[in-house]
């Protein structure tokens, strides 16, 4: 049983990291644009270059 | 256009030296645009973003500080083929996408609390039948509180705050009877971990969050959408001002950067986008948007000016007495807040549910908690099945119940060209029983229409449309239209007053009033057989033809108004315009009810008579003598073409020039009706089946938990038949 002080904080960790994930995400814009978002991951020819991948991120705050 | 056009009001600078513009943009429905608009403006020098948002339709583009006018990237977009216009999203759009990214963080908490919480209970349970000691018990138990107390201040306060403001204006609502039940739940679940006992309810207390946040978002996301494309499509409508920024110097600017006391300029065949007075020039203004009147009045110095009326004949020096905000007539104003004020009394599905269904489940419990006692049971487990009967009966599936019909029904009416503007509309349409309809801009189209186009020949026609794009003249403007010629003939001068005149082949081509092209004979059997129609006159050599120029129904308008009638509708017009225009409107539509020169405070009068019968009325128009009207009605629509402010009062805005939406949204709200029904019975249903038990004493959180995800999957489930029955329809 002393493997549970071991394993409950392991697993509470993981799933907080997930949460931080989600949240990281949502403060980034990643959730405005559901329906574009799902076509960008099949546009295979989309010519994002290096500037405008970075400002994408960056231009959000 | 010669002049500037100045979108610099739209422009933010975000430091970092950058600029940024938000464009909503028509025509963009799929993947295929959204990379080719993407690679096409980030194809121009200095732009740094250039982003679709396939959900809003819109563009977000950030460049160099001073390096590009905005207006390049609207010329860039019209090559591409996109119209494309800036805009200001509302203040409360802005909130509202603040509190959907608040409800969303609050549903990830939630949602995560309740997956820890249900990892550190199923070993508690499985424990209890096996070899758990009460030591590890109590440390699960309060492990889970930790985790669960926290998560729930956090994640309940959409629900809390609501309740908080009910219950101090003594009122009740959904979230009352929400809040106890989470609140007694940890609150019960707390007391039971430090009495060691077998159970808590952490985990259901947290699912049960989780549930209903997910459907106060669905709820949320709907009406955020419309308002989405609803502003691009104000935006869209490009409505500029010609504003004097110099004595004589002109630019052409948004109407958002337009104030009191600016000077604008206003030439025949634009339509006014602001109310002022005229302090210069002589005109003759069609003010059917407002009045419902077709025939034009004439305008001079110190005559009003009202936003939608269409300036016809002379260009105008306005002075402006408000734009964008406030265009409308205090009368109007007035009448509207009333009837909005009336109808705020309407209670929704959900809300008139909760009412009855907060005092059974609490009266449930108090008798649960009194039985017990007098059975024999210790006061604190008579406390502890009553709070179980709480939590079990916690209106989880009737907080979905609505929300999921509505979204899904709001999406199928999206698809088919209707946009909802409020959630509780859907409602209300569903069970109307009489459509009153304006005339001018509803039942006919906005822009005038040729109605001898077949009598003339075809090289003709495209030669008189292309000398009718000299002219501004709006009767001229409907004659190049129906042509569908697209350039301009050479060397064209206007004679005032009179038409414009041009040279083909050596040959002399007229346009204008009959007496200027000698077909005055021709014009006069033209009005003796129609009289409501505008003619133009077009003579080339000794060749003459006369255009009868009118508003013409929609296309499906009968097919339309038959329908409503089969699916036992009543229909009735009434009109501002004239009689003979709109009984000749009325015979050709097959309506009996009809009613002409209405002011809009006799719409709103005969709107509450028909209520006063007990009829449910759906009220269709698009002027601004309109507006009370549609505030007052049951339920309202408005064609996307209609002014500002009947957009914002409608219920709902349908696009395109058919009519077969009304019927389409009429159909969509029955049916989504019907489901919220059975979805309230289910949600009921299955209560009444966990009820006894929680009763009995025998909720278990395993119990309890079922229940729960049960009946809110049941109820998903149900909603998603909308979709099915939507496209049936359509």
């Amino acid at each position: 049983m002393e493997v549970l002080v071991f394993l409950v904080p392991l697993a509470l960790t993981l799933g907080a990291l997930g949460l931080a994930g989600f949240l990281w995400s949502l403060k980034n814009g990643q959730y405005d644009d559901l329906e574009g978002a799902g076509w960008r991951a099949i546009a295979d020819d989309e010519p994002v270059s290096e500037e405008t991948a970075s400002s994408t991120v960056s231009g959000r705050h | 256009m010669q002049a500037t056009r100045d979108f610099s009001h739209y422009v933010r600078h975000l430091g970092s030296g950058l600029s940024h513009i938000d464009l909503a943009v028509e025509g963009v429905n799929c993947a295929g645009c959204m990379s080719k608009i993407e690679r096409g403006l980030s194809a121009l020098p200095n732009v740094t973003l250039a982003r679709v948002n396939l959900t809003d339709r819109r563009v977000a583009l950030e460049w160099k500080e001073g390096t590009l006018d905005p207006a390049r990237f609207i010329d860039r977009l019209a090559e591409l083929g996109y119209k494309a216009y800036p805009f200001e999203p509302v203040r409360a759009e802005a909130v509202e996408t603040e509190q959907a990214s608040f409800l969303l963080r609050c549903l990830g908490v939630a949602a995560f609390a309740a997956m820890n919480i249900m990892m550190l209970s199923i070993p508690v349970w499985s424990g209890n039948v096996t070899d758990m000691i009460p030591e590890q018990r109590d440390f699960f138990h309060w492990l889970s509180a930790l985790i669960a107390l926290p998560a729930a201040a956090y994640s309940g306060q959409p629900f809390f705050r609501s309740a908080w403001t009910a219950l101090r204006a003594r009122r009740t609502n959904m979230d009352v009877p929400i809040s106890i039940g989470i609140v007694m739940a940890l609150a019960m679940s707390v007391m039971e971990t430090i009495h060691h006992a077998e159970h808590a309810y952490f985990d259901a207390a947290l699912m049960l969050l989780a549930f209903l946040l997910a459907g106060r978002y669905l709820d949320q996301s709907m009406r955020r959408k419309t308002r989405a494309v609803a502003g691009n499509l104000a935006a869209l409508k490009g409505e500029t001002a010609t504003k004097f920024i110099g004595a004589d110097e002109i630019s052409v600017v948004p109407i958002a950067a337009v104030q009191a006391g600016d000077i604008v300029l206003l030439r025949p065949g634009e339509r006014s986008a602001v109310d002022g007075s005229v302090i210069e020039g002589q005109s003759k203004i069609d003010q059917s948007l407002i009045t419902g009147e077709t025939l034009p009045v004439k305008a001079g110095p110190g005559t009003a000016v009202y936003a939608g009326t269409l300036n016809l004949s002379g260009a105008l020096r306005v002075r402006v007495s408000a734009a964008s905000e406030g265009t409308l007539l205090a009368e109007i104003s007035r009448l509207l807040d009333n009837a909005v004020q009336a109808r705020s009394r309407y209670v929704q599905l959900a809300d008139r549910a909760s009412r009855l269904y907060a005092p059974v489940v609490h009266t449930a419990a108090l008798l649960t908690m009194l039985g017990w006692a007098a059975y024999g049971a210790t006061w604190h487990d008579a406390i502890v099945t009553a709070i179980s009967v709480l939590i079990i009966t916690c209106p989880c599936a009737l907080g979905l119940a609505i929300p999921a019909v509505q979204t899904v029904v709001s999406g199928a009416m999206f698809r088919t060209g209707v946009l909802l503007n409020s959630g509780d509309a859907i409602e209300r349409l569903a069970d109307v029983d009489r459509a009153v309809f304006d005339k001018t801009g509803t039942l006919t189209l906005p822009e005038l229409d040729v109605t001898n186009a077949v009598d003339v020949p075809q090289d003709v026609f495209e030669l008189v449309g292309r000398l009718a794009l000299a002219s501004h003249h709006p009767v001229a403007a409907a004659v190049a239209r129906a042509s569908g010629a697209r350039t301009p003939l050479a060397g064209v001068e206007e004679v005032a007053g009179l038409g414009v005149r041009g040279f083909v082949r050596g040959l002399e081509v007229r346009l204008g009033r009959p007496s200027f092209c000698g077909a005055d004979q021709i014009a006069n059997e033209i009005l003796h057989r129609d009289p409501e129609a505008s003619v133009v006159a077009f003579r080339h050599g000794e060749t003459r033809h006369v255009f009868a120029v009118r508003q013409r129904l929609r296309p499906d308008a009968a097919g339309a108004i038959a329908s409503l009638v089969r699916a036992g509708i009543e229909v009735e017009i009434l009109s501002g315009d004239r009689e003979p225009a709109v009984r000749h409107a009325a015979e050709q539509l097959g309506v009996h009810e009809w009613r002409a020169g209405v002011t809009p405070a006799d719409k709103i009068v005969r709107i509450e008579e028909l209520k006063r019968q007990g009829v449910k009325v759906l009220m269709v128009g698009d002027g601004m003598n309109d507006a009370p009207a549609l505030a007052a009605a049951h339920a309202s629509m408005s064609p996307v073409s209609a002014t500002h402010l009947s957009q914002a009062t409608a219920d709902l805005v349908f696009l395109g020039d058919r009519l077969a939406p009304v019927v389409a949204a009429i159909g969509f709200s029955q049916k989504a009706l019907l489901l919220m029904r059975q979805n309230l019975w289910l949600a009921a249903g299955y209560n009444l089946l966990a009820v006894p038990l929680a009763i009995a004493g025998l909720a278990t959180p395993l119990v309890a938990a079922a229940a729960m995800s049960g009946s809110s999957l049941l109820v998903i489930l149900n909603a998603l038949r909308a979709h099915r029955g939507a496209r049936e329809l359509c």
